[in-house]
């Protein structure tokens, strides 16, 4: 029979409560919303004059959104040591699908203004119907790359 | 940003990156099955992040009124235009190829897994490039 968690599925439902946990833990002690996407924009503003970097939106909130993203190597360090394999994960997906995938990750996200974190927890948390439409929007067109990637000869 | 702030902060991020360790879905494969219909996983991943954030954003403001180390609750911002939904689109291509999104980016990194660093330096890169791009088409230039 075709089993839709050939892996298990404990593991899945675990690791989305503690991501939940982090995300509602966040906003419970400071108010603050933590999609993942917007500290690759906040971080810029270090570096960069534009005045599109130098917005308050992210001026204001690039020091916290930094720690929050501390935090998440600390946690998956964690993992690791306690639980993970000798020598770190691996991964079999070519450097080039990594660099140009992210690429198009980086932009499109920071255009829709939010990621599968921003759009697919926080924004669907705060029963918004824009992020669900992102949802869907993307969850379709990763469908698509994701297959024909496999037709060219990708991973 | 206060020392209690910057604790707070950390230790809901740590639950985060944990998370996204324990559910896999550090490993750009993990995402990818899921992508090629091959495993479900990552529905339960986000409905099991989904059902507890909701609660919380939706009972928190009610029942605390402000935040304990803060004086409001934020509001995601939120709007429905052309950039929302082409940007998923975009988002959605590039995910598809690589299997890694941004909070699996950064958590990457403490699971030793290096190579994502490519995938980190993408979303870095992109997120300049659009912003470039919003700068050059506000300035009319």
């Amino acid at each position: 029979m075709l089993s839709l968690f050939p892996l298990g599925w404990e593991h899945y439902l675990t690791g989305g409560l503690l991501i939940g946990a982090g995300v509602g833990l966040l906003f419970i002690l400071t108010g603050w919303v933590g999609g993942m996407s917007t500290v690759f924009t906040s971080t810029w503003s270090y570096v960069s004059r534009r005045p599109f970097f130098q917005q308050g939106r992210f001026v204001e909130t690039r020091v916290w959104r930094l720690v929050f993203a501390l935090g998440l190597v600390l946690g998956a360090a964690i993992w690791w040591i306690w639980m993970g394999p000798t020598g770190g994960l691996r991964t079999g997906v070519p450097v080039w699908q990594l660099g140009v995938g992210g690429l198009l990750v980086g932009f499109g996200a920071r255009q829709s203004n939010g990621c599968t974190s921003g759009h697919g927890i926080c924004g669907l948390s705060s029963l918004q119907w824009p992020s669900l439409m992102a949802v869907l929007t993307f969850m379709a067109t990763g469908f698509v790359s994701a297959n024909v990637v496999l037709l060219v000869g990708g991973r | 940003m206060s020392f209690h702030k910057f604790l707070a902060v950390v230790v809901s991020g740590i639950l985060f990156g944990f998370g996204l360790a324990v559910s896999s879905m550090v490993s750009p494969e993990v995402v990818l099955s899921f992508l090629r219909f091959q495993d479900f996983g990552l529905m339960l991943v986000m409905g099991g992040a989904v059902s507890v954030t909701v609660l919380v954003y939706q009972l928190a403001p009610r029942l605390l009124g402000r935040p304990v180390l803060g004086d409001h609750f934020a509001v995601r911002p939120s709007v429905m235009d052309r950039d929302t939904v082409v940007g998923a689109a975009i988002f959605g291509i590039g995910w598809g190829l690589c299997g890694v999104c941004p909070g699996p980016a950064i958590a990457g990194l403490g699971t030793g897994n290096w190579s994502l660093m490519v995938a980190l330096a993408g979303i870095a890169a992109g997120a300049y490039a659009q912003g470039w791009l919003k700068d050059r088409k506000t300035s009319g230039a």
